[in-house]
C-alpha cells in the first residue's frame, strides 16, 4: 500500500471520531428533552405530529407496552411497503412503467426495509417505481433507523431510572430521532451528494447515442419466453446491434443519504454505491462512508452523556474502534496482495501513482483497493450493507472480514441504536464473566446484573448465530437452496453463509452472485431477518424494564470499573470469543479452505 | 392498546408524508435549482442530442479509441438501465478464462507492446458502468491508438493528461482517466 493509502484511512478514522462527539452530545440533549435553540423551530412540527396521533408525551410506557408499540409500528410499516410494491403498476410516479413485484419478493423486501436490514433481492432501477422507492424504501430507511435509536434510548433509561416501572414513550423517542437527528443530516448529505453528481429528479431514464455502435449477443427466447438452449446446454445468442445507451435516473440522492445515515444500505441502483450515479466521486464516497458510522459512533457518546458518565461511552467507542481498525488492516492487506491468478498471467498489479493494482475484479477505478476495502469493512461493521465493490469477487480473506464482522452480531458500531444496544448486552456478559471470577454479583453502571438479565442477554447473543447456522444448513440441504449458488467450490458455500450471516444480523450486504430472488431464498431470508431483529429487540427491552425497576447501588471495592482500558480489553475479548467459537468451523470450510486453495495456485 | 394502534397508524401516515414525499420533493427542488447538471445525470449534450453521461462509461472496441474497463452488465456491456458486476469468485475458472481472453484481445490489438497489462484493464468493474481507467491503463493503450489515428504518441499523452482526474482534494480516491470524455476529444482531434 502507498503512503497515500494510510493517509486516507487515518483521515477517515480521525474525522469519524471527531464528529461523533458533538453529534452524540447533541443527541443526548434531544433525548433528554432539552431541544437546542437552533432546531427549536421544529418544535411546532413535533407537537403537531403528537396532536395528530393522539400521543401525550408525558404518557410513560412499561417495557411491555413499549415493545408492543415497536412491533405494531414496524408491522404497519412492513404492510405499507408490501402494498406499495404490489400496487405500484397502478400508482403515480412510475415513469418507467414498473409492474407489481411477485408476492415473495414483496414480502422479502418489506421485511428487509422494516427490519433495517435492506437486503435486496431485486435490482432497483429495473424493479421499483419512483413512488415505491420514496414512499416505501426511503420512509422505512428513516423509521427503522429511528426504531433502533428509540430502543437504545429505552435501554439507557433502564440504567438511569431507579425503582421505576416505565421506560419513556416510544412515539416521542422515535419522532425525535427522525425529526431532530436523521432528517436534518439527510437533507445536508443529500445536497452534498448531488453536488458530486448523484442524480435527484423525477423524470424517466435518458437515452444517449453511443460514440461507437456495438454488437452483442442477446439470449434468444422460445415460445414460452424462456431462453433457448443449444445441445450443450448453453443459451442460444442472437446477434444484436445498438447505437443507444439507456441511463436510469431518479430521486436517488435523497434515498442514498438516509440509506447511509440510518445504517440501512438499500441502494437506489442494483449495484448500490458502486454505481457512478449513486457514488460518483472519491468525496461522495468519503461522505457516504462517514455517514455509515457517524450515528452509531455518536450513539456511544450519547449513551455516556445520557447515563451521566461520558467515560462509559468513550470506553465502548474505543473497543469498537480497535476491532474495526484491526479487521480493516486484514481486509486491506488481502485485497492489495491480490489474486495470484493475475500475477501468474503476467499482469501489472503493483500499486503506484498510476494505478491501484491489487485485486481489481469487481472494483471501481475511482475507489481502487483502499477505498473498496475500507468501505467493505465499515459497511459490515455497521449493519449498513451498502457496497461500493462486489464482495463476491474479493479474495477469500478479504471476503472473510466483512462476513465475520456481521457474524460478531453487528456490535462493532453496528446499526444506529441497534449496534450499541447489542454491544451493551455484550458488556453485561463481560461484567458477568468478571463477576464470576471473583465470586461477586456483577454490576454495570450501578445496576446489579442478575439471573433475568443474563437469561435475556443469552437470548440476544444466541438467536442470531442460531438463525445463521440453521438457515445455512437448510439452504445447503435443499435443491432450492443449492440452485442459487453461482461460484463453484468452497466459494459457493461462502455465498450461502454470507447471505444468512447478512440476513441473520440485519446487515443486508451480499455475495451478490447468489440468485436470491427465488421463493425459497425470499422466504428463508425474510424469516431470518424477522427473527434477528425482533428476538433481539424484545429481550433488550425486557432487560431495560428489569434494570429500571432496580435500585442503584453505589460502587464498592469489588465493583469492576467499566471505563478503563482493562474493561475495553475484556469487552473486546468477550465479543471475539463468542464470535470465533460460534463461526470458526463454518468459516473453515468456506473462505479459509478457499484461501488455502488459492495459496496452492501460486 | 387500541390507542397505541391508532397512534402507530397516524404517525406512520404523517411521517411517510414528511420523509417519503416532502423530503425527496424538497431535496429535488433545491438540487434542480442549484445543481441542475449533476441532478440530471451529468449529461454531455451536443445540441439537443445526448451523447452520454460524464459519469457513465460507454463500450469501445475500435483500435482508434481508448477502451474502458470490461463490463459485466447484461445483455450488452455498459447497460445504463441495469447495472451489475461479474460476481465471479477469485478461483472461479470462468474468471480465469475471461481474463485470459481479454489479455489475448489486448495483445492482438498491439502485438509489439511488451509492457505488462495493468490489472484494471482486464478485470470487470463493480457497476459495469465505470467511466474510468487507471492512468497506467490509458498509457498502455497509447501506442495502439496512435497507430490507428496516425497521431504522435506525445499528443495522445497530452490528451490523456488533460482528461486525468487527480485525487480529490489532493488525497482522496485514486487518480484516473475518463475514457468517454477522452474519446470524445479524440474524435474531434481526427476531424480537424
Amino acid at each position: 500500500m502507498t503512503g497515500n493509502g494510510y493517509l486516507q484511512l487515518a483521515f477517515y478514522v480521525v474525522a469519524l471520531l471527531a464528529l461523533s462527539v458533538p453529534l452524540g452530545l447533541y443527541m443526548a440533549r434531544i433525548y433528554q428533552g432539552d431541544i437546542p435553540v437552533f432546531v427549536r423551530w421544529l418544535r411546532p412540527l413535533e407537537s403537531g405530529l403528537y396532536r395528530l396521533a393522539g400521543v401525550s408525551p408525558e404518557d410513560k410506557m412499561h417495557w411491555t407496552r413499549y415493545a408492543v408499540a415497536v412491533l405494531v409500528f414496524n408491522l404497519l410499516g412492513l404492510l405499507a411497503v408490501y402494498a406499495l410494491q404490489r400496487l405500484q403498476g397502478m400508482l403515480p410516479l412510475n415513469p418507467d412503467g414498473m409492474t407489481a413485484t411477485t408476492a415473495d419478493l414483496a414480502f422479502n423486501t418489506a421485511v428487509s426495509f422494516a427490519t433495517n436490514t435492506n437486503w435486496q433481492s431485486y435490482g432497483g432501477e429495473t424493479t421499483m417505481s419512483h413512488l415505491t422507492q420514496m414512499l416505501g424504501m426511503t420512509v422505512q430507511n428513516f423509521l427503522s433507523a429511528a426504531t433502533g435509536m428509540a430502543v437504545l434510548v429505552a435501554l439507557a433509561r433502564g440504567f438511569v431510572k431507579r425503582e421505576a416501572d416505565s421506560l419513556g414513550n416510544f412515539w416521542v423517542d422515535m419522532v425525535r430521532s427522525t425529526l431532530y437527528v436523521l432528517l436534518p443530516l439527510a437533507v445536508f448529505l443529500s445536497l452534498a451528494l448531488v453536488s458530486q453528481g448523484v442524480v435527484q429528479t423525477f423524470t424517466a431514464h435518458h437515452t444517449a447515442s453511443l460514440v461507437e455502435t456495438i454488437e452483442y449477443g442477446q439470449p434468444k427466447l422460445g415460445d414460452d419466453d424462456q431462453p433457448l438452449k443449444d445441445a450443450a446446454g448453453q443459451p442460444v445468442l442472437e446477434k444484436m446491434k445498438t447505437a443507444e445507451q439507456s441511463i436510469a435516473v431518479g430521486p436517488a440522492a435523497s434515498q442514498v443519504a438516509i440509506k447511509q445515515l440510518g445504517s440501512n444500505g438499500g441502494g437506489f441502483y442494483n449495484v448500490n454505491s458502486a454505481h457512478p450515479l449513486e457514488n460518483p466521486t472519491p468525496l461522495s464516497n468519503f461522505l457516504e462512508m462517514l455517514a455509515i458510522l457517524i450515528v452509531p459512533g455518536a450513539c456511544c457518546v450519547m449513551f455516556g452523556a445520557y447515563v451521566g458518565d461520558r467515560r462509559q461511552g468513550y470506553a465502548i467507542l474505543a473497543a469498537m474502534t480497535i476491532v474495526l481498525v484491526a479487521l480493516l488492516g486484514a481486509c486491506l492487506w488481502a485485497e492489495q496482495s491480490g489474486n495470484p491468478l493475475f500475477a501468474r498471467l503476467g499482469l501489472d498489479t503493483q500499486a503506484s501513482e498510476l494505478q491501484a493494482g491489487g485485486n481489481m475484479e469487481g472494483k471501481e477505478t475511482r475507489f481502487g483497493v483502499v477505498n473498496s476495502a475500507l468501505w467493505a469493512t465499515v459497511t459490515t461493521a455497521a449493519s449498513n450493507g451498502s457496497v461500493n465493490a462486489m464482495h463476491d469477487s474479493f479474495t477469500p480473506l478479504g471476503g472473510l472480514v466483512p462476513m465475520w464482522l456481521m457474524q460478531l452480531g453487528e456490535v462493532i458500531f453496528g446499526g444506529v441504536g441497534s449496534g450499541l444496544y447489542g454491544m451493551l448486552v455484550f458488556a453485561l456478559v463481560a461484567v458477568f464473566v468478571a463477576g464470576l471470577m471473583i465470586g461477586r454479583t456483577p454490576e454495570y453502571l450501578g445496576k446489579k446484573i442478575e439471573a433475568f438479565e443474563m437469561k435475556m442477554a443469552a437470548v440476544v447473543i444466541l438467536v442470531p448465530p442460531l438463525v445463521v447456522l440453521v438457515g445455512t444448513a437448510l439452504a445447503l440441504g435443499t435443491d432450492a437452496g443449492r440452485a442459487g449458488i453461482a461460484n463453484p467450490g468452497a466459494h459457493g458455500f461462502s455465498e450461502v453463509l454470507y447471505a444468512l450471516s447478512s440476513a441473520g444480523n440485519n446487515n443486508g450486504s451480499a455475495f451478490a452472485g447468489l440468485s436470491a430472488n427465488t421463493p425459497f431464498y425470499n422466504t428463508l431470508l425474510g424469516l431470518a431477518m424477522l427473527f434477528a431483529r425482533y428476538w433481539v429487540i424484545v429481550p433488550v427491552l425486557a432487560i431495560a424494564g428489569s434494570l429500571a425497576a432496580k435500585k442503584r447501588v453505589p460502587p464498592g471495592a469489588g465493583t469492576l470499573p467499566t471505563h478503563t482500558p482493562l474493561f475495553v480489553v475484556l469487552l473486546i475479548g468477550t465479543v471475539i470469543v463468542v464470535g470465533a467459537l460460534t463461526f470458526l468451523p463454518a468459516l473453515a470450510i468456506g473462505p479459509i479452505v478457499e484461501h488455502l486453495q488459492m495459496s496452492d495456485t501460486r | 392498546m387500541l390507542k397505541d394502534l391508532k397512534s402507530a397508524l397516524a404517525l406512520l401516515v404523517s411521517l411517510s408524508i414528511l420523509t417519503g414525499l416532502a423530503y425527496p420533493a424538497a431535496v429535488t427542488g433545491i438540487a434542480q435549482a442549484i445543481f441542475p447538471v449533476q441532478a440530471n445525470g451529468s449529461l454531455i449534450r451536443e445540441g439537443k442530442a445526448v451523447r452520454g453521461s460524464r459519469l457513465i462509461g460507454q463500450p469501445f472496441a475500435e483500435p482508434g479509441y481508448f477502451w474502458g474497463r470490461p463490463s459485466a452488465t447484461a445483455p450488452m456491456p455498459f447497460n445504463g438501465a441495469a447495472s451489475g458486476g461479474s460476481n465471479q469468485g477469485p478461483l472461479n475458472p470462468v474468471l480465469d478464462a475471461a481474463v485470459k481472453k481479454r489479455i489475448a484481445t489486448l495483445r492482438a490489438s498491439d502485438p509489439d507492446n511488451a509492457a505488462p497489462i495493468p490489472v484494471d484493464l482486464v478485470t470487470t468493474s463493480a457497476s459495469g458502468l465505470d467511466p474510468h481507467i487507471s492512468i497506467a491503463a490509458a498509457l498502455w493503450q497509447v501506442p495502439r491508438v496512435a497507430r490507428a489515428r496516425a497521431l504522435p504518441a506525445a499528443r495522445l499523452r497530452e490528451l490523456v493528461a488533460a482528461h486525468t482526474e487527480g485525487r480529490q482534494l489532493g488525497f482522496l480516491g485514486e487518480p484516473r482517466v475518463n475514457v468517454l470524455t477522452l474519446n470524445l476529444a479524440l474524435s474531434g482531434e481526427t476531424r480537424d
